[in-house]
């Protein structure tokens, strides 16, 4: 577009070349541009520069005027509380039980699926295919008070099972693995199979290695979800000790309970893993999560 | 395949060829049986479900269409219903536009080094990196009348203090403004995906032929952005009519129900009253409202593009 731009400028006068950064109109656009660009940063940055400082500040000064976003001093008082006094240390090793195991199983179950699709031809492969692209788009709205009842009669009230195995499917997870294995020459099978390789261990060591890619967009994908997910663990859990940190945080905050500093640091601190994952896979991570849209 | 292998000649021994006529079945069958019995077995329960008036405890019984008919006329649930039309409308009447205005500036002549692009896309996939009970919890502080962030920064300018989520009017533009916040920046990063698949040689032509730069917008990018258009409005809507966390855990639907939405009227209605039949009624009223409306899009797009 830049080129087009500049274009669009020397058409009528061929040989002036190319407009440069010194051009006041070029200028002016630059200055503009990017001062509305720098301020959405600035807006987007700040309620988070907010969150950690407040996490810093004693309950006094975070309701104090003055206003000041930046703490006095480095106090760590809230992350003691948030420590010693909650449930905070055991929501968060839940919440990476949970994570971990619920996108273990959905990767797995996704690639065995998705490489069905892709190398193998059998009866009611479409219609199949079609069943998973029709859920990809479904509301858990749709079913979510059955799926309650369900809960309740296999008695997995207050158990990780319900947070885990009804995710154990991702539609999703099918769709991009399929598409994934896809590139894979069928050769490679094929040589695997006259060497007498048998179906699994074809699975285990040529799929598999092969999917790295797609594995850790998927990995991305259903951990973040997992992570964040509130309104199904708010359902199913009752029990203070078996909280995820999202279920557990807005927990903290009741007519009897007020502690927002120490509610920020956990916040602060329950964004670390994500943060974590996205500094090492950057582009897979925005990968990722711009598959993730296309989930219900 | 099968085929394939059949040509070169290579066929193998008769058992294994029955083990590779039911390898894709069992390759699949984990995936299909919890979505059996997670997913499809549930669905169907709820469409019977939605036809009986059921409670957590004692009988059952069945009533029809009964629930749907209660819905229509349940006011809590038209008000909970056009609350969230005005979430979806803001949604895509300032995201996206919004959006796709960061998305252009990003790609233009004012960002011209790539490293500077990188790291804007970056700055704005921020909010992407937390969960959006720690978006609520960071902006119910934000929004304090008193001692917010938001309030004291407008002090600055010489503005009164508002109690942002206190106000029936001003409760659903608050979560809106999150809403906002939250989801820009990823739909200007689905923008510039789409931006970028736009040959350079289709706006060049448009300019030697003598297209200015609005013009060029208009009558070459935003048509050929029509696919990224649709997927964005579209997965905005669809998301928007499942709003729960941030208006739950920001008003708790209030004030007086200024901020209730369908889910969280759903989540009242089944999981706090047990009026189980009336909630999966409410849970497919909003099935058959992302249908409706991904449908009515998909027509109003193609009806554009044949202008």
């Amino acid at each position: 577009m830049s080129r087009s731009a500049a274009a669009a400028e020397t058409v009528p006068v061929p040989r002036a070349g190319r407009l440069t950064a010194t051009s006041p109109t070029i200028l002016l656009g630059r200055v503009l541009g990017n001062a509305f660009l720098v301020l959405g940063v600035f807006l987007t940055a700040m309620p988070f520069v907010y969150m950690i400082t407040a996490s810093f500040k004693p309950g006094g000064e975070l309701y104090s005027i003055p206003f000041s976003i930046w703490p006095k001093s480095l106090y760590l008082g809230n992350y003691e509380l948030l420590f010693g006094q909650t449930s905070f240390v055991r929501w968060f090793a839940n919440s990476v039980f949970v994570s971990l195991t619920r996108t273990v199983l959905a990767i797995f179950l996704a690639l065995m699926a998705g490489y069905a699709f892709a190398k193998f031809d059998f009866r009611f492969k479409n219609v199949l295919f079609l069943l998973v692209l029709g859920t990809l788009t479904l509301p858990i709205y749709v079913l979510i008070v059955p799926l309650y009842d369900m809960m309740i009669q296999l008695d997995w009230i207050d158990s990780y099972w319900s947070l885990i195995i009804p995710f154990g499917a991702q539609a999703i997870g099918v769709f991009l693995a399929r598409q994934h294995l896809l590139s894979i020459p069928n050769e490679l099978l094929e040589a695997a199979r006259i060497d007498g390789a048998g179906e699994w261990s074809i699975f285990q060591r040529i799929i598999l290695p092969l999917a790295t890619p797609v594995v850790a967009v998927m990995a991305i994908l259903f951990f973040t979800a997992s992570w964040r997910d509130y309104i199904w663990p708010l359902i199913v859990l009752t029990d203070d000790a078996k909280f995820t940190v999202s279920l557990g945080l807005p927990s903290l905050i009741g007519p009897y309970r007020q502690e927002y500093g120490a509610v920020m640091a956990g916040s602060f601190l329950s964004t670390v893993p994500i943060v974590a994952v996205f500094l090492v896979m950057q582009r897979r991570f925005i990968e990722g999560i711009m598959a993730g849209a296309v989930k219900g | 395949m099968q085929a394939e292998s059949t040509l070169a000649g290579v066929r193998p021994a008769r058992p294994r060829h029955l083990a590779r006529t039911f390898t894709p079945y069992l390759f699949i069958l984990p995936f299909f049986t919890i979505q059996a019995v997670f997913l499809l077995y549930p669905v169907v329960s709820a469409l019977f479900l939605s036809f009986y008036q059921a409670t957590g405890v004692g009988a059952r019984k069945f009533i029809g269409l009964g629930n749907y008919v209660s819905l229509v006329q349940d006011p809590r649930y038209l008000h909970a219903l056009l609350n969230t039309t005005e979430y979806a409308l803001g949604s895509i009447l300032i995201l996206s536009p919004l959006a796709l205005l960061i998305a252009l500036a990003v790609r233009s002549f004012i960002v011209p080094s790539d490293n500077a692009r990188s790291l804007y896309r970056l700055a704005y996939f921020m909010p992407q990196l937390t969960s959006f009970v720690v978006i609520a919890l960071m902006f119910a502080l934000v929004f304090d009348k008193d001692y917010g962030l938001l309030n004291n920064s407008l002090a600055g300018f010489g503005l009164p203090k508002i109690g942002w989520l206190r106000e029936t009017s001003l409760a659903m533009p608050s979560v809106i403004m999150v809403s906002i916040w939250t989801f820009v920046g990823i739909n200007s990063l689905y923008f510039l995906a789409g931006l970028q698949n736009i040959p350079h040689e289709i706006n060049e032509a448009a300019a030697i032929d003598g297209a200015g730069r609005l013009q060029g917008f208009w009558y070459v990018t935003l048509p050929m952005l029509r696919p990224t258009l649709l997927f964005v409005i579209i997965q905005a809507t669809i998301f928007s009519y499942q709003v729960f966390d941030l208006p739950y855990l920001l008003t708790g639907g209030g004030p007086s129900d200024a901020s209730l939405t369908v889910v969280i009227y759903l989540y009242q209605a089944g999981f706090q009253q047990f009026k189980l039949g009336y909630a999966a009624a409410i849970g497919y009223s909003l099935g058959i409202i992302s249908i409706v409306l991904s449908l009515i899009q998909l027509r109003v797009f193609r009806r554009w593009s044949e202008v």
